[in-house]
């Protein structure tokens, strides 16, 4: 009996030390009050918008986001005008009547049009580092839009005694901290049209907004049908269990 | 069987009954058949399994109208039917949670069979047509896993094929042939959606021997003692049809919960990033229903010994009505097996967790210390205890504790 419950109890210590160490290693990231959550979620448009428009100035110069058409905006709120401006100001490559590759005005029913053609290109421009795709950035993540709020906002410097790869940054956040994007968002980067101070935190909390309506834009549909399921379902089997007591009671 | 077709009324029916009965078929197997009369709600998850296959076999369809079995396209597929399908959202979350569904309910009515010694004498075939559809079961949810080729699907695949690789002396030879080529690549994503699709009618070709073996021997029941006469049994409809709708509608709440409101809580995110064979994971986990075979097959350092064990961990299932030697079946009479019993299923719980962690420190040990007790309850303790254990007092039938149970019984 003494052996193993010395075993044991050395796992213990060892797992209670092991623990620690790994939380210094990767913080949890903080839970933040997302307008989406819960049962009743919803995006918030003004946000969503503005972290569109933090996406297309700053992380569409890099990232890619190539499940998006531009016609799934109008669920944000653009109307087909806007939509149409938004596709007509991105230029798509498409070939011709004569088969030559040739860019033009994007359409609303383009997709997303990526910064690079491909991974090696995006790679040799990007000192061989690749911009994930980020339509499902929110969702391939564990900890989700937590999480890339928290990367976002968790540049830092290096604590001394860290050594940073050359070309590297240093992220509290980013598995083993070394990400190779640099600070990605600086206050005052963009201009808001509803005259929202963007700050660094405001700017990710939009873009993060944004990023989670592009991975789960179903998100509203499926949690207001998810509510009339669920009530539907309660009194089904309220009814069923009444049903099941009448046709039993001769049995019990 | 020309007399039972007698009992309709309607021309057409008789006309068809007499030739082919399967409407007198029908009427004895899914109304008249009789039934314990004191069956608990534990005896609803055979019938919520048959809904979950029926389940996954109308939206399974219906994705594959929509999906691409190809290495360069699946992936996008998957999403075209999250964004763009209409309602494809629902299908796939229905599917893609109707799996894990599927598994919580059949491993309910495989501990309910455990603990009522469902599977003694004379149910052992259907018991083994059980594991069967388990083994079936298992081999079409890791086929489905790989089709949406994300990074968990195109890992998964590779360390669960690798397996096989175990194998002395053709070892290699196999993982290849399995593989189609010397990777996981576009021909093993191909042959495995070829099988993902076909398994499930083999699964409902033995469910239907499974329910033929069920109507043969007739369900055991929570006193684990056999139906002497008609007074012990009532006809299954409308009692049990109505019982198991109800229960169909309260499980449809717990499913719904999942699939509109935590619909990948279930799955692991890295099976949103595309498949790349360059980079591995960090950690490679199978889904939750897989875990406690994983966390068995590293629970042992020999890759072939470990490879035995996952397999045979399901496979002395096939031996439980012999190597349970007690003459009673249920549980609620036998003192010390019913806490074994518990224990069991603790342990079955611990290996998941230490399944879904990285094999080192406390939850190797769990994995091992796990092992150890899963081979030695079924092997060991299982035959010892039906030797030593004095059961209590079995009732004389069914209908006695029943009716006893209220002495103001009706007709």
């Amino acid at each position: 009996m003494r052996a193993p419950a010395r075993t044991l109890m050395a796992v213990g210590i060892a797992a209670a030390l092991a623990v620690p160490a790994f939380a210094a290693e990767a913080p949890h990231p903080a839970k933040q009050h997302w307008s989406f959550s819960g049962f009743f979620g919803t995006f918030d448009r003004a946000a969503a918008q503005r972290g569109f428009q933090v996406y297309k100035e700053v992380c569409a110069s890099c990232h890619s986001m190539q499940y998006l058409s531009y016609r799934h905006l109008a669920a944000l709120g653009f109307n087909e005008e806007e939509v149409k401006a938004i596709a007509a100001g991105v230029e798509v490559p498409d070939l011709n009547d004569e088969g030559e590759a040739v860019k033009r005005p994007g359409r609303p029913s383009d997709r997303f049009a990526s910064p690079f053609p491909n991974e090696k290109a995006a790679r040799a421009a990007n000192n061989g580092a690749f911009p994930v795709d980020l339509t499902l950035v929110t969702k391939a993540r564990e900890g989700g839009p937590d999480y890339v709020y928290a990367v976002l906002t968790g540049y830092k410097d290096a604590p001394s005694g860290f050594q940073l790869q050359p070309g590297m940054n240093y992220n509290e956040y980013f598995p083993g901290h070394q990400i190779a994007m640099p600070p990605p968002l600086s206050d005052d980067q963009v201009t808001f049209a509803d005259n929202t101070k963007a700050s660094v935190p405001q700017m990710a909390k939009d873009l993060v907004t944004f990023l989670s309506w592009a991975a789960e834009p179903e998100l509203e549909a499926r949690k207001a049908m998810g509510i009339k399921v669920i009530l539907f379902l309660i009194v089904l089997s309220g009814l069923l269990y009444a049903v099941k007591r009448k046709v039993w009671a001769d049995v019990h | 069987m020309a007399s039972t077709s007698a009992m309709f009324d309607n021309k057409l029916v008789k006309w068809v009954d007499e030739r082919l009965p399967i409407f007198s078929t029908m009427q004895h197997a899914g109304m008249e058949y009789p039934t314990p009369r004191n069956l608990s709600y534990w005896w609803n998850f055979g019938s919520l399994a048959g809904f979950m296959l029926v389940v996954m076999i109308v939206t399974g369809i219906v994705l594959a109208m929509h999906y691409t079995p190809h290495a360069d396209h699946a992936f996008a597929s998957v999403e075209r039917i999250m964004r763009d399908v209409n309602y494809g959202w629902l299908i796939r979350y229905i599917h893609m949670n109707g799996g894990s569904m599927f598994f919580i309910v059949v491993y309910i009515h495989m501990f309910r069979g455990l603990y009522y010694g469902s599977y003694k004498a004379p149910r052992e075939l259907l018991w083994w047509l059980g594991l069967v559809i388990l083994v079936l079961m298992m081999a079409t949810a890791f086929m489905g896993y790989v089709l949406p080729w994300g990074q968990m699907s195109f890992w998964g695949a590779t360390v669960i094929t690798n397996l096989f690789s175990a194998v002395p002396f053709f070892g290699e030879h196999i993982v290849t042939w399995l593989w189609g080529g010397f990777s996981v690549d576009n021909p093993t994503l191909n042959r495995f959606f070829s099988l993902h699709y076909l398994l499930p009618f083999v699964i409902a070709a033995v469910v239907f021997l499974h329910i033929w073996a069920l109507h043969t021997t007739k369900s055991n029941n929570p006193l684990g003692i056999d139906i002497k006469g008609p007074q012990d049994t009532i006809p299954f409809h409308p009692y049990y049809t109505v019982k198991d709708m109800y229960g169909v509608a309260v499980f449809l709440i717990f499913y719904a919960l999942f699939v509109f409101f935590a619909p990948n809580m279930l799955g692991d995110p890295v099976n949103y990033v595309p498949a790349n064979p360059l980079q591995t994971p960090p950690h490679i986990v199978p889904e939750w229903y897989f875990l406690p075979y994983y966390a068995i097959l590293r629970a042992i350092p020999n890759k072939l010994l470990g490879v035995i064990a996952m397999f045979g961990s399901i496979l002395i299932f096939f031996l439980t009505p012999w190597l349970d030697t007690s003459r009673v079946r249920s549980a609620r009479y036998r003192p010390v097996y019913k806490w074994l019993f518990w224990v069991f299923v603790i342990c079955c719980i611990a290996l998941g967790w230490a399944g879904a962690k990285p094999p080192e420190g406390l939850a190797l040990w769990v994995a091992r210390i796990g092992t150890v007790y899963y081979f030695l309850h079924l092997i060991v303790l299982m035959p010892l205890v039906g030797w030593f254990e004095r059961p209590l007092p079995v009732p004389k039938s069914i209908a006695t504790p029943v009716l006893s149970a209220q002495p103001m019984e009706k007709a």
